[in-house]
């Protein structure tokens, strides 16, 4: 049985987030592996027994209310010490970090799980669709996404951009940086149901706490990756052409 | 022309002649109502025209997230019953639908308006409406998310400005029961709203709003603050709608679900107000069979086809509820446009799973996207270029398909159907 445990879904669930645990749930059991999906609301104790953790994305007041409910129990960090992995999406990527922007517009301590600092950035929210190419170390195919986003990360010593953007903004630090792992633990800017279009990050995330999975049918995936990555670069495609 | 005797301003009457000029020219050319383009010449003649038109006007408005259209149906209806009444029931609810709306009003008719949620305080401050119907704010458009919140705010200030308004209120929203305690006075109705995850931490204080249980109606209140669930004065039970004397009607309507019992018990509500009866308001609403398009059923190629209309996440919930039982097939239609919200990552927070054991066509623009859902929910299904041919691909499986779409979806599905 692999546990998959979903943050908060009621403050960092905006964007359609809780899609990545049903993602993450039917690859295991398309595999005849078990998988439970426990969520966990604000206010009740977080499990440190769990394989895998999903925070999403939320505003700034809700994603005040997260940090601070984790950094009171260390249930996450137990969890993290322990060798789980951790997918953060989006408001979850930025509260991993060391601080964030919080709902007052100061600096707001985060949960310190990944070296990277979070500030407001300039002008306007960082909306659209976004591609990376991923860390080739990883072995993943090209990242496609949506971003919507005010937050600038920029990364410490510690951690390792996830990609590199070739469309859109992700970190937006200027050193073309999307996103951060270090160890087992994954922050992204491609919000929402990211796994859904990216089913090899899915994939990656699950075998390092369920070792090597064999491949499933991902063809309708491939078409939807084909389709967004096209209407990023531009090109026009006839809505639903293959 | 409008406004009981009181001459327009010259302004503002050869504004409105333009516009309707221009619509008229519009609706010849084959181009729609023309209420859309013959109100944007008006505001662009006369930028006060809304509120000079509605001046000396009884109005009614409604705004919320969702069921704004078929509440302001209904209650064009309702109060159809006791008197004149001028509707954009179209669902034209920008300044340019409104002053089209107002300005070929009778005299004396009582205007029924649906407004769009962002743009309420600014109608509320020039039409200074009898009373506004508040339905609900839920995730809509997710590239303008955060606005949810910000219209709750914006809502409460305005009111808190409208002596004259009397806010009939939705208590099973915390978001719009808090935009409208900035009012003394509200109307507060108990719809039984069972879609709570924009209400999660308080709009007043950021504290964790808390529920009583899982069945609607359930108290809910916040941790830290006293904000808290108003008691209200009426009461959605069942197909009964308690009044504040106590009395019990029986609410029968065309329109199929829950929410278009709430939409009628806020419709009745606001009705009031105007001293229109619930009985005679509820025989009204009772003769209103489709709104515009919504639960129209059509004859596609021999089949029929039932037209329902969804455009975020608590109306998907709603929607999949009045969906004809599996094993029926459905065609589904997902597009992504500005109208939409440019991003349709809303698909993961509605519950396809229980489109489960029957066959679903995926379509629409976005259909590729819907169809990984789809799959995702073990739920069996093709994705299909264009809705006739959806409907054929559906039809195959059973004799009756229902046809659920989001906004302009829904539109390229009513054009290319001949809807």
């Amino acid at each position: 049985m692999t546990s998959i445990c979903l943050l908060y879904p009621e403050l960092l669930g905006t964007y359609g987030d809780g899609g990545n645990a049903v993602v993450l749930a039917q690859r295991l059991r398309w595999r005849g592996i078990d998988a439970d999906i426990v969520e966990v609301t604000a206010g009740a104790p977080v499990p440190s027994s769990c394989d895998v953790y999903l925070m999403g994305g939320g505003e700034d007041g809700p994603q005040t209310l997260a940090v601070a409910e984790l950094n009171e129990s260390r249930a996450l960090h137990v969890a993290v010490d322990r060798g789980a992995a951790v997918l953060a999406v989006c408001a979850g990527f930025q509260l991993l970090g060391e601080s964030f922007t919080g709902g007052d517009g100061r600096p707001a301590a985060g949960l310190g799980l990944v070296d990277a600092v979070t500030s407001h950035g300039p002008g306007a929210r960082r909306v659209g669709e976004i591609v990376a190419e991923p860390d080739p170390a990883l072995g993943l195919p090209t990242l496609t996404g949506y971003e919507n986003h005010q937050g600038v990360t920029r990364l410490g010593a510690g951690a390792r951009p996830l990609g590199h953007v070739m469309i859109g903004r992700g970190n937006d630090a200027g050193d073309g940086g999307e996103g951060a792992i270090a160890g087992r633990v994954v922050g992204t800017y491609l919000h929402g149901p990211v796994l859904a279009r990216n089913p090899a990050l899915a994939d990656l995330i699950l075998s390092w706490v369920t070792g090597p999975l064999p491949a499933l049918d991902d063809t309708e995936a491939s078409v939807l990756r084909s389709e967004r990555m096209a209407a990023a670069a531009g090109r026009r495609l006839r809505p639903g052409a293959t | 022309m409008p406004r009981c005797g009181v001459p327009l301003p010259l302004r503002t009457r050869v504004a409105a002649m333009a516009g309707r000029a221009v619509a008229e020219v519009s609706r010849r050319a084959g181009r729609g109502g023309g209420s859309v383009i013959g109100g944007r010449v008006l505001l662009a003649l006369d930028p006060r025209a809304l509120e000079v038109l509605a001046a000396g006007r009884v109005s009614l408005l409604v705004s919320g997230t969702n069921g704004k259209t078929t509440t302001t149906r209904l209650l064009a209806a309702g109060v159809a019953a006791a008197g004149a009444v001028a509707t954009n029931g179209q669902g034209a609810n920008l300044p340019s639908g409104l002053v089209t709306t107002l300005a070929s009003a009778p005299a004396g008719a009582t205007a029924v308006l649906e407004v769009d949620e962002g743009l309420l305080p600014a109608a509320i401050a020039s039409i200074r409406p009898r009373a506004v119907a508040l339905l609900n704010l839920s995730r809509d458009q997710l590239d303008r998310i955060g606005e949810v919140r910000t219209h709750a705010k914006r809502w409460r200030d305005a009111l808190a400005e409208a002596p004259d308004t009397t806010a009939v209120a939705n208590v099973d929203d915390p978001l719009v029961a808090w935009a409208a305690s900035g009012r003394p006075g509200a109307v507060w109705v108990g719809t039984g709203q069972r879609w709570r995850l924009d209400a999660a931490s308080c709009p007043s204080c950021g504290g964790r709003i808390t529920w009583a249980g899982d069945e609607p109606g359930a108290r809910w209140s916040c941790e830290t603050c006293d904000l808290a669930r108003p008691e209200p004065a009426w009461r959605l039970d069942g197909d009964d709608l308690v009044t504040p004397a106590g009395t019990r009607v029986r609410i029968e309507l065309q329109l199929p679900g829950w929410a278009n019992r709430a939409n009628a018990a806020m419709a009745v509500a606001t009705a009031s107000v105007v001293a229109v009866e619930p009985k005679d308001a509820l025989d009204a609403m009772a003769q209103v069979g489709d709104v515009a398009g919504r639960y129209r059923v059509l004859d596609v190629d021999g089949v029929p086809v039932r037209l329902l209309l969804a455009k975020n996440p608590a109306g998907w919930a709603e929607a999949l509820d009045l969906l004809r039982g599996a094993p029926a097939p459905v065609v589904v239609g997902i597009n992504a446009r500005i109208a939409d919200g440019r991003d349709p990552s809303w698909l993961w927070d509605v519950p396809f799973e229980r489109l489960a054991g029957r066959f679903v066509v995926a379509t629409g623009e976005r259909g590729r996207d819907l169809a990984v859902r789809l799959h995702y929910a073990d739920v069996e299904h093709a994705f299909v270029d264009g809705y006739r041919a959806a409907l054929r691909a559906a039809a195959a499986d059973g004799p009756h398909v229902d046809l659920a779409a989001n906004y302009t979806a829904f539109q390229d599905a009513r054009k290319e159907l001949g809807a």
